[in-house]
């Protein structure tokens, strides 16, 4: 039996938007405890906040976080980083002068050797020799970047892997491999994979998923539960219907 | 030599020992070694202190390392150092200043650098400088660098203040001729109460000719620096500057460009950007675990690599 990864509690997050509070987060609970999570939902639902708010990024203006048990509300982004959290942006962050292989370095936590940072570009479908000296800056194509932020949080090793949509801008590299990614870092971590995702090939390998509509969580279940009404077959959520 | 000397021409010219090739070391206002080659000859100036390089027209793959250290508190100097390099050379030129002021007085270097680079050579000048001693004598240094860059000519040039200069006027200015380019990458840091100054001209008279000056900084604590650059293109050619600054804490950094276009071909850009370090990044790496304080150094590191 598994011990919850992840629980919410209560969590709400509002924001100062020209001049009047808007509600971005209204009373999330959730208890995440499974190998792979995959949170889904329209634009603008609130998934990168709810993330950013996990990694300690946001401050909710309300609610309880519990990691493995322990209370990290009040902890920063590095405590939480240190007590096993990963996140991969959705928009990786560009620096001038800093290289592949010191931002590989840094993630792992010692100075990567270039067999080590080969085993890690590789993982993501890129081939070391070109990359370990380019600087993560503007000259990186979207894609080569992602796939780099994602050889970051596998360097980790983290208990609790956070992915803001680690397919976007990615080729035809594919699902395949990206799923693959997840398998082989779930089996060094036995940890939790949490994975924001709209893609249907992602969701189909959750055990369970968590449907975010309007800041609220609308539905969460196993992918057998929730998968007919996501694709359309059963009652679609009100949200979606209202795009229909 | 001491060892505080050593040390210093270890941080200006990563220098260990007596370097290969030609040399003319400085210590202390008085010269502490000599060496010329069969290509390169090095005579000291008659009328003031200073010498001149001169090296043989086809001259490849050789070097010239010209340090100066100064370690005795209150040494005030001016030194004149001309290059003349030959048509066709392919050469490496070290230079660099460390000062060690342990003492109360202000010491101070003021180095006067003339290039006179003929047709078609090509030259990589790297120029580092370097402050260190606790005392609260003030550590100086004003470069001035001319430099002539004859038809199809070349220079590189690397200069480096990254530590214990308290004050310090850097002041190039270029003439660029046909078909010629001219290539300088600075990298300073200040901090405490620190003021760094960067005035560059370039000028570009022939047909075909480049500049391409970047110069990145940090600015740390209560320093301030003033970056100054003036492009003026005569006839058509390029000319690129970029100024790309970090300011951290109450610093101040200023940067003023002109560009000049007497030419209808003259293709002109200046580049400035200064701000804080992006929340961004230090987000970034603090979710990778390291402190605030650590991701800062990673970011100040890096940019100035
Ligand atoms: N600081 C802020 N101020 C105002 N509004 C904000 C702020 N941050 C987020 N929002 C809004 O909150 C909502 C949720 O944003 P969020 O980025 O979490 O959505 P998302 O579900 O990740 O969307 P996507 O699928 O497009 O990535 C959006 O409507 C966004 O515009
Ligand atoms: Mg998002």
């Amino acid at each position: 039996m598994r011990g919850n990864m992840l629980e919410l509690k209560h969590i709400s997050f509002q924001a100062e938007d020209t001049g009047k509070e808007i509600e971005i987060l209204r009373d999330i609970n959730l208890v995440i405890k499974d190998r792979f999570v995959a949170v889904t939902g329209p634009n603008g639902s609130g998934k990168s906040t709810l993330a950013k708010i996990v990694a300690g990024i946001l401050t909710p203006t309300e609610g309880q976080i519990l990691l493995d048990g322990v209370d990290i509300t009040d902890k920063s982004i590095t405590e939480r980083a240190n007590l096993g959290v990963g996140f991969a942006f959705q928009q990786p962050v560009r620096f001038k002068g800093i290289t592949v292989k010191d931002m590989l370095s840094i993630a792992a936590g010692k100075d990567a050797d270039m067999a080590e940072i080969c085993s890690m570009l590789s993982e993501v479908g890129l081939c070391a020799r070109d990359y370990v000296n380019r600087e993560i800056n503007a000259s990186l194509s979207g894609g080569e970047l992602k796939r780099i932020e994602i050889a970051m949080i596998m360097a980790r090793k983290t208990k609790l892997s956070i992915f803001d949509e680690p397919e976007a801008g990615i080729d035809l590299w594919s699902f395949q491999n990206l799923i693959r990614v997840f398998e082989k870092m779930y089996e060094e971590t036995k940890g939790t994979i949490l994975i924001i995702s709209h893609q249907e090939r992602i969701l189909n390998i959750a055990d369970q998923i968590v449907l975010l509509a309007d800041g609220c969580v609308k539905k969460v279940g196993t992918r057998e539960e929730l998968m007919p009404e996501l694709l359309g077959v059963g009652q679609p959520c009100r949200t979606l219907a209202d795009k229909l | 030599m001491d060892a505080i000397q050593q040390n210093l021409l270890e941080q200006v010219a990563g220098l260990h020992e007596i370097p290969a090739g030609a040399y003319n070391i400085r210590a202390n206002g008085q010269m502490a070694g000599r060496n010329t080659t069969a290509n390169i000859d090095i005579v000291s100036k008659e009328d003031k202190s200073g010498i001149d390089i001169r090296i043989k027209p086809g001259t490849r793959s050789e070097s010239v390392h010209i340090p100066v250290v100064l370690s005795e508190s209150g040494l005030k100097e001016s030194v004149y150092n001309d290059f003349f390099v030959g048509e066709d050379c392919d050469v490496t030129i070290i230079a660099g200043c460390g000062i060690h002021n342990g003492g109360s007085a202000a010491s101070e270097h003021s180095g006067i650098h003339r290039f006179f680079v003929e047709q078609n050579a090509k030259v990589r000048y790297v120029e580092k400088h370097y402050g260190s001693g606790d005392g609260n004598g003030e550590r100086i240094m004003n470069p001035t660098t001319e430099i002539h860059l004859a038809k199809g000519a070349s220079l590189e040039m690397e200069t480096v203040q990254i530590k214990g200069i308290d004050s310090t006027k850097r002041v190039t200015a270029a003439t660029v001729e046909e078909g010629a380019s001219l290539v300088i990458h600075e990298k300073i840091m200040t901090h405490g109460k620190q003021y760094a100054q960067t005035d560059f001209t370039v000028n570009m008279t022939g047909p075909g000719s480049s500049v391409n000056l970047v110069s990145r900084s940090v600015a740390k604590e209560h320093s301030r620096q003033l970056f100054k650059s003036r492009i003026i293109g005569d006839s058509s050619c390029q000319g690129h500057s970029e100024c790309d600054a970090i300011i951290m804490d109450e610093a101040s950094v200023s940067a003023i460009p002109e560009l000049t276009a007497n030419h209808i071909d003259a293709n002109l850009i200046h580049e400035a950007a200064i701000g804080k370090i992006a929340g961004e990044q230090l987000i970034k790496l603090m979710t990778l675990g390291l402190t605030e304080k650590e991701a800062e150094e990673q970011i100040v590191n890096g940019f100035l690599k």
